[in-house]
């Protein structure tokens, strides 16, 4: 196949995917609040009973944990503790550590030779870093999500079955694949074609086959690299509406650039600055009243 | 008086624009010039050959062995001397190349001397051929005893490919995209799963290019053959690799430098035999890689 067939192969895909699913309107609204008025109207945070310590069991916690790339320390001394089955977003600047931080939350980092830590970074309590955790497992257990949608070279199935196999699943491998597909609302654009490569499927599609990637194999956190920033906006916001559903039974830790992302999907906003982090709460607290004026600042575009 | 400004500033520039162009032109002539000097020697080269050597090409020719009267010569034994050491190369310098390939790549620390390695193999695809020749006669022929046998020959031409090899397989390996290995991970795959099932695959369709390539190179060497003591005249075709041999640019270079004009049409239809080797060869590595490039 030419790669002029494949693109256009890709676009019609894109507009077979949109006309379908009567929550596509909602999305969009979502989005014109976001660039129209104010982040959250004042009528969703009254009675919000969210609240991040009292009403939510830790799953992820750090310690006064540091990072390193060689001798330059890129997070500086952050503890934080990740709500099980809420979102949480890492706003902030480039370069602010993000996604260090996210990486070091599935010991992503250890694949960088030169990255190492100082601190404790402990799941369900128990410190991933310690010498007996194996990372391969803990990898299994905190999936990822990356800014580009990276499906492998292979088909729609195989994509989804990979984790599966290398894992050695013993279950019914086609019914967990269905299932995956199904979490990420994917089964039905892709149920008649499982056996067509990855590659041909648009954008947004891809990123959701990503993320069914990582529910297959039964993780219990997900870790998203700004994972809509590469996408458009309908295709945004059937992301951002799949994490509403996925956060029922995962916990969600989400990288953002993008500010009104998230106000409209997490429940918990750290805001971090040059590998510190700067503040740390309810997101419509930190995006409506926050503590500190660098936070504030930078939610109202004043930098970054 | 915008405008007056405007005229009198253009005093400061003398652009003479037609004197620039032609500068240009000049300098597009010289390099199309240069590009030409090659296709015209390489043309008369191919015209020269196809001339002396088109009306002795045929199935005898083929199919003969070497003879002392040039029309019952033909490259029988070259032919398939060059088929048995290119084979046995390839099967040498394959899991070799790959295999150092893959530790660089992938699994070497980044230290000091990975660095003097990387470089060294690098300055070993530059040692002029003869170089191994020498060192295929010390080590294969005589101190392990292989002889003036085709399994020498291969081996040395192995050791001699071997730095291609590797730097195409490094460069196949390093052109996967990051993002698939860390996907493979974010999944919980192992370092060799990873390799095994998302890395090597997309790096194969490379990797065999450059093995073909490589290939295409061991199948033009003279040099180290002569040096481990390939025949120049045999009459028979090796049956295991253990058997004496010649390869078809020595074939060319005994019937070049004989005197009689037949042997010398001999020779030209040989390199025409060499020639077409080549290409196939480098045809089958374009194809190869866009067939599979076209598959991921």
């Amino acid at each position: 196949m030419s790669q002029a067939d494949s693109a256009a192969e890709t676009r019609d895909m894109k507009d077979t995917e949109s006309p379908e699913g009567d929550k596509q309107p909602i999305a969009i609204q979502q989005l014109d609040l976001g660039s129209t008025g104010p982040i959250l109207s004042e009528e969703q945070l009254v009675g919000d009973p969210r609240n991040i310590m009292v009403h939510a069991e830790p799953v992820i916690e750090t310690r006064d944990l540091n990072i390193y790339y060689a001798q330059a320390k890129t997070i500086h001394g952050i503890s934080l503790t990740v709500p099980r089955e809420r979102i949480t977003a890492l706003i902030g600047p480039s370069g602010s550590g993000k996604s260090t931080l996210l990486r070091a939350f599935n010991r992503m980092n250890d694949v960088i030779p030169i990255a190492w830590n100082e601190g404790q970074v402990l799941f369900d309590g128990e410190d991933l870093y310690a010498a007996e955790v194996d990372p391969v497992e803990v990898r299994r257990r905190i999936g990822m999500v990356f800014q580009k949608p990276n499906p492998f070279p292979k088909s729609i199935f195989d994509n989804v079955a990979f984790g599966l196999r290398i894992n050695r699943y013993k279950g019914n491998l086609a019914d967990r694949v269905e299932e995956a597909l199904r979490g990420a609302a994917l089964w039905d654009e892709v149920k008649d074609r499982l056996k067509d490569n990855a590659y041909g499927l648009s954008g947004g599609q891809q990123q959701r086959l990503c993320i069914a990637r990582a529910l297959a194999v039964e993780p219990d956190v997900i870790l998203m690299d700004e994972p809509a920033s590469a996408l458009d906006p309908i295709a945004t916001g059937r992301i951002e509406e799949l994490m509403q559903e996925l956060k029922q039974n995962y916990t969600i830790i989400i990288v953002t650039h993008n500010m009104q992302q998230a106000a409209r999907v997490a429940d918990y906003t750290a805001f971090m600055n040059l590998g510190r982090l700067i503040e740390y709460g309810d997101t419509h607290k930190i995006f409506t009243g926050p503590d500190d004026e660098r936070t504030e600042a930078y939610i109202t575009g004043r930098f970054g | 008086m915008a405008t007056s400004e405007a005229v009198a500033s253009s005093a400061h520039f003398d652009p003479q624009p037609n004197k620039r162009r032609l500068r240009g032109q000049i300098f597009l002539w010289s390099c199309f010039a240069a590009t030409s000097v090659g296709v015209v020697l390489l043309a008369i080269l191919l015209v020269d050959i196809m001339r002396q050597g088109m009306g002795r090409l045929s199935l005898e020719f083929l199919g003969n062995y070497p003879s002392r009267f040039p029309e019952r010569a033909g490259i029988r034994s070259a032919l398939f001397g060059t088929m048995w050491v290119v084979a046995f190369t390839g099967l040498f310098s394959f899991p070799l190349g790959v295999g150092t390939a893959i530790y660089l790549e992938e699994y070497a620390p980044r230290n000091w001397l990975t660095r003097v390695i990387e470089t060294n193999i690098a300055n070993l695809a530059g040692v002029p051929s003869i170089v191994y020749g020498v060192l295929g006669l010390a080590v294969f022929v005589r101190a392990m005893s292989m002889g003036r046998s085709v399994l020498a020959g291969a081996a040395t031409l192995a050791l001699l490919i071997l730095p291609i090899v590797i730097i195409s397989s490094q460069e196949a390996i390093r052109a996967v995209p990051p993002s698939i290995r860390e996907a493979g991970f974010g999944v919980g795959a192992t370092k060799w799963q990873a390799l095994q099932h998302l890395v090597l695959p997309i790096a194969f369709p490379g990797i065999l290019t450059g093995m073909i390539l490589a290939l295409s190179r061991a199948i033009g060497e003279t040099a180290p053959l002569i040096m481990i003591g390939a025949l120049t005249f045999i009459a028979f075709t090796p049956n295991t690799p253990l058997d004496e041999f010649t390869v078809l640019p020595i074939q060319i270079f005994n019937w070049a430098a004989r005197p009689q004009a037949g042997f010398h049409e001999l020779a030209a239809a040989g390199i025409i035999v060499l020639l077409v080797a080549l290409l196939s060869m480098n045809a089958a590595a374009i194809i190869l890689r866009n067939r599979l490039r076209k598959e991921v």
